[in-house]
C-alpha cells in the first residue's frame, strides 16, 4: 500500500503545484471535503427550484422536466444544468477526496472514524444520482431504470422481480413512479446525515470553501449551464429498446461493465472494493502515536487546548484534583493524532519559565517542552554567522534536506502548531538567533487539518496563545509550503536576512541566557 | 491578484467545466444494436401446491376456529413451473423456475431477454405449473412482425386467461 500511497502523494504534489500556482491559498484540491459540502448545496437549492415545476405523474414527468429546460430556459433550464453539473462535480470531488487522504496517510489512527464514514457516502451518492436520472422519464432514463433493476434483481433479497415494473409502456404504474420521486428526497438526505456524520469527530470541520473559490466555482457552473444546458435524450418509451445513450460516466461508469459480466459478479466486485476500503485504516499500518498527557498540576484548565485540538480529542471536565480551577482537560486517546498542537495552544508551555518549572498542563511524549528547549538552545548554540536563523519545520510536510549553511538550524516538529509562540519569543527576544522561520504545510492543507491556521493566527496574534509584542516581527518568516518546502525555502531564508540585514548592526547581537 | 494568476485560474477552471461537460454525456453508449429486435418474456406465476390439497371433513372443520375454517388443507411448499419457448418452431428457451420465499412457496418468476432478428416470426410458449408429468397447462402461439429495437414482451395474467402478448 505504502507504493501506492507514495505514487499517488508525488501525483497530488504535482498537481497542488500547478493549482497553487494559479490559486494560492485557495488550491482547490486542498479543499476537496468544502467543496463536496458546496456542489451538495447547489445541488440542494437547484433540486428544491425544480422539484416546485416538476409534475411526478408517470406520464407528466417528462413533459414537465421539458418545460423547464425550455420554456423557462432562463431559470429552470439553469437550474436542471446545476443540478446535473453539481452532481457530477461531487462525484469528482468525491473521488478526488477518498484519493488524496489516502495519499496522504490521512486515514488510519484516531482517524480511522472519518475514513470509514465517509465509505457509505460514495453509495449513497451513487443511490442518489441513479435516481435523479431516473425521474426525468426520457431514454437515458429508461436505460437506467432497466439496467439498474436488471441489475438489482441479481442480488438473492428480492422476491418479485423489480424490473418487470418496467416490463412495457402499459406496465409502469404511477405508484411506483411517486416511489422513485420519493427515494430521490430521501436518499441525498440520507447522504447529508451521513456528511454530518462524516464530520462529527473534527473539531471546525472544512464545510465552506473560501467565498472568492466558491464564487469562481458558481460562475464556471452557471457560464457552463448557459454554454451546455442539460437536455434529456428523447421521451421514453418502454415498447422499444434503449440503443444507444449519452452515458454519465460520473455515475453510470460501471453500468456498461453489467454486459461484460451479467449476473452478480459485478456487486461482488463492488462489494469487495466497498470492503477493501472499509478496512483501509487498518491495512495500512499507522505511524506510532504519542499521545498528548495532561499534568493536572500544571493545567489551570483554560481550554484552550480543547478549543485548539483538530480532532476534539480533549474536553474539558470537573476539576479532580483539589485545585482551585474548575475544569481540568482531558485527552481521549482514541481520537488523539499526537499532532501535539494542543502543546502549542498550552498558555504553560512556555520555555521561558526556570528550568525546573517548565513542566506544561498538556505535553507529548515526545515533545516534552523542557526537551524543545534544550534542542532549541542546542541548535541555535551551535549557529555562527551574521545573520543566524533557526527553522521550526513540520515533520509531515516531507524531507526537509538539512542546510549545510552553519548559520542554519532546523528542528522539526509533529506540527508546526505544537509550537508555542513564546519558544519564538525565547529565540528572537534573548538573541539565541537573529531569525526565525516557521515552515509547515501548505495553507488548508495542514495534515494535522487546523497547525497552520492556529499558528498563523497565533503569530498575527489574534489567537491565545499569541506572540508576545517584544517579538519583532522583522525577524520572523514563514513558509507555508507542504511538500515543496525544501525548493522555496532558500529564498525565504534570502529574504529574511535581506530584512535583518536592514535593521541596525547591534541588533544581530546576542545576549546571554 | 496577477494577471497570470486570474488567467491560470480561468484555464482550470474551464478544463474542469469541460471535463463535467463532456463526461455528463459522452462518449455515448450502445447497450444494443439497432438492427436486433428484443423479445422478453416476463411473468410470475405460483405453481401448484406441492403433494395436492385435502378437502377437510366436516368435524375437522368443526374443530377448528370460525375464522381459520378453510376448506382444503394444503401444504405450504408449491410445485416448480416450467415454461418453454420456441421461435420458428426452434426452442430458445427452457427453463424450470423454482418457487420464491425461504419456504418455497412463493411465486415462480421468469425475466429472460432474447435478441432476434427483425422480421416475421412464429412464437410458441408453453408453461406447466401442476403436477402433471407431461404436457403443459397453458399454451399460445402468436405470429409477429418485430421491428428493429421494438420490445416484445411475452407476460401471464390468469385474469386474462393466460399468456398476454405486449
Amino acid at each position: 500500500m505504502r507504493w501506492l500511497q507514495t505514487a499517488l502523494r508525488a501525483l497530488f504534489d504535482w498537481a497542488d503545484r500547478l493549482a497553487s500556482a494559479a490559486f494560492a491559498r485557495e488550491n482547490p484540491l486542498a479543499l476537496l471535503g468544502a467543496l463536496g459540502w458546496f456542489f451538495f448545496w447547489i445541488v440542494t437549492v437547484s433540486g428544491i427550484y425544480l422539484y416546485i415545476f416538476f409534475d411526478s405523474g408517470v406520464t407528466q414527468a417528462y413533459a414537465s422536466v421539458e418545460e423547464l429546460t425550455h420554456a423557462q430556459w432562463y431559470a429552470g433550464g439553469i437550474m436542471r444544468s446545476l443540478h446535473r453539473y453539481a452532481s457530477d462535480a461531487m462525484v469528482v470531488v468525491l473521488l478526488l477526496h477518498v484519493a488524496r487522504e489516502f495519499a496522504h496517510d490521512r486515514l488510519n489512527g484516531a482517524r480511522w472514524f472519518t475514513w470509514f464514514t465517509g465509505v457509505p457516502l460514495v453509495w449513497l451518492l451513487f443511490a442518489a444520482g441513479v435516481s435523479g436520472y431516473w425521474v426525468v422519464w426520457d431514454r437515458f432514463a429508461q436505460y437506467v431504470a432497466l439496467a439498474t433493476t436488471e441489475w438489482l434483481d441479481t442480488l438473492p433479497f428480492f422476491g418479485e422481480s423489480i424490473a418487470r415494473n418496467f416490463l412495457h409502456q402499459d406496465a409502469l404504474s404511477g405508484r411506483f413512479f411517486s416511489l422513485l420521486v420519493f427515494i430521490h428526497i430521501a436518499v441525498p438526505l440520507f447522504l447529508l446525515f451521513g456528511m454530518w456524520i462524516h464530520i462529527q469527530r473534527l473539531n471546525q470541520p472544512a464545510v465552506n470553501p473560501p467565498r472568492r473559490l466558491a464564487l469562481s466555482l458558481l460562475a464556471a457552473l452557471v457560464v457552463l449551464s448557459l454554454v451546455a444546458p442539460a437536455e434529456s435524450q428523447g421521451p421514453a418509451n418502454l415498447d422499444e429498446v434503449v440503443t444507444r445513450v449519452g452515458l454519465d460516466w460520473f455515475y453510470f461508469g460501471v453500468y456498461p461493465l453489467q454486459d461484460i459480466y451479467p449476473g452478480a459478479g459485478l456487486w461482488a466486485a463492488l462489494a469487495l472494493a466497498t470492503l477493501v476500503l472499509l478496512v483501509m485504516p487498518w491495512l495500512v499500518p499507522a505511524r506510532r502515536r504519542h499521545i498528548a498527557q495532561v499534568h493536572l498540576e500544571g493545567c489551570n484548565g483554560c481550554a484552550r487546548c480543547a478549543a485548539d485540538c483538530p480532532y476534539s480529542a480533549i474536553t474539558m471536565a470537573p476539576r479532580m484534583d483539589g485545585a482551585s480551577f474548575d475544569r481540568e482537560a482531558r485527552v481521549d486517546a482514541a481520537r488523539c493524532t499526537g499532532c501535539g498542537i494542543c502543546v502549542g495552544a498550552c498558555p504553560t508551555a512556555t520555555p521561558l519559565a526556570r528550568r525546573s518549572a517548565v513542566r506544561p498542563g498538556i505535553e507529548l511524549e515526545s515533545l516534552a517542552v523542557a526537551q524543545l528547549r534544550d534542542q532549541t538552545l542546542a541548535a541555535t548554540a551551535a549557529l555562527t554567522g551574521d545573520a543566524r536563523i533557526l527553522i521550526y519545520a513540520c515533520r509531515e510536510c516531507g524531507p526537509l534536506r538539512r542546510p549545510q549553511d552553519p548559520a542554519l538550524a532546523v528542528i522539526e516538529l509533529p506540527c508546526v502548531g505544537a509550537l508555542p509562540p513564546s519558544f519564538i519569543d525565547l529565540v528572537l527576544s534573548r538573541r539565541h538567533a537573529d531569525g526565525v522561520i516557521v515552515a509547515g504545510c501548505a495553507e488548508n492543507d495542514c495534515r494535522e487539518r487546523l497547525g497552520v491556521a492556529w499558528t498563523q493566527a497565533r503569530l498575527a496574534r489574534i489567537r491565545d496563545p499569541w506572540l508576545r509584542l517584544r517579538v519583532d516581527s522583522v525577524r520572523l518568516a514563514s513558509l507555508w509550503a507542504g511538500a515543496v518546502t525544501t525548493r522555496h525555502l532558500p529564498a525565504v531564508v534570502t529574504r529574511l536576512r535581506d530584512a535583518l540585514a536592514s535593521e541596525q548592526p547591534a541588533r544581530h547581537g546576542r545576549l546571554d541566557n | 491578484m496577477s494577471v497570470p494568476r486570474v488567467c491560470g485560474q480561468f484555464v482550470l477552471l474551464a478544463l474542469f467545466a469541460a471535463l463535467l461537460d463532456y463526461f455528463s454525456v459522452a462518449p455515448s453508449y450502445a447497450p444494443f444494436p439497432t438492427d436486433q429486435a428484443q423479445i422478453k418474456v416476463s411473468f410470475s406465476r405460483a405453481g401448484a401446491h406441492r403433494g395436492g390439497c385435502r378437502q377437510l371433513t366436516a368435524e375437522e372443520l368443526a374443530k377448528l376456529p370460525p375464522n381459520m375454517r378453510a376448506p382444503l388443507d394444503c401444504p405450504r411448499g408449491r410445485l416448480d413451473v416450467v415454461v418453454e419457448l420456441d421461435l420458428d418452431d426452434r426452442q430458445v428457451l427452457a427453463a424450470t423456475l423454482p418457487p420464491g420465499g425461504l419456504a418455497g412457496d412463493g411465486e415462480a418468476t421468469i425475466y429472460r431477454k432474447l435478441r432476434v432478428a427483425p422480421g416475421r416470426h412464429r412464437l410458441a410458449i408453453r408453461m406447466r405449473d401442476s403436477a402433471r408429468d407431461a404436457g403443459f397447462d397453458h399454451v399460445a402461439e402468436r405470429e409477429v412482425m418485430l421491428e428493429p429495437a421494438q420490445n416484445f414482451v411475452i407476460d401471464f395474467d390468469a385474469a386474462q386467461g393466460g399468456f398476454v402478448f405486449h
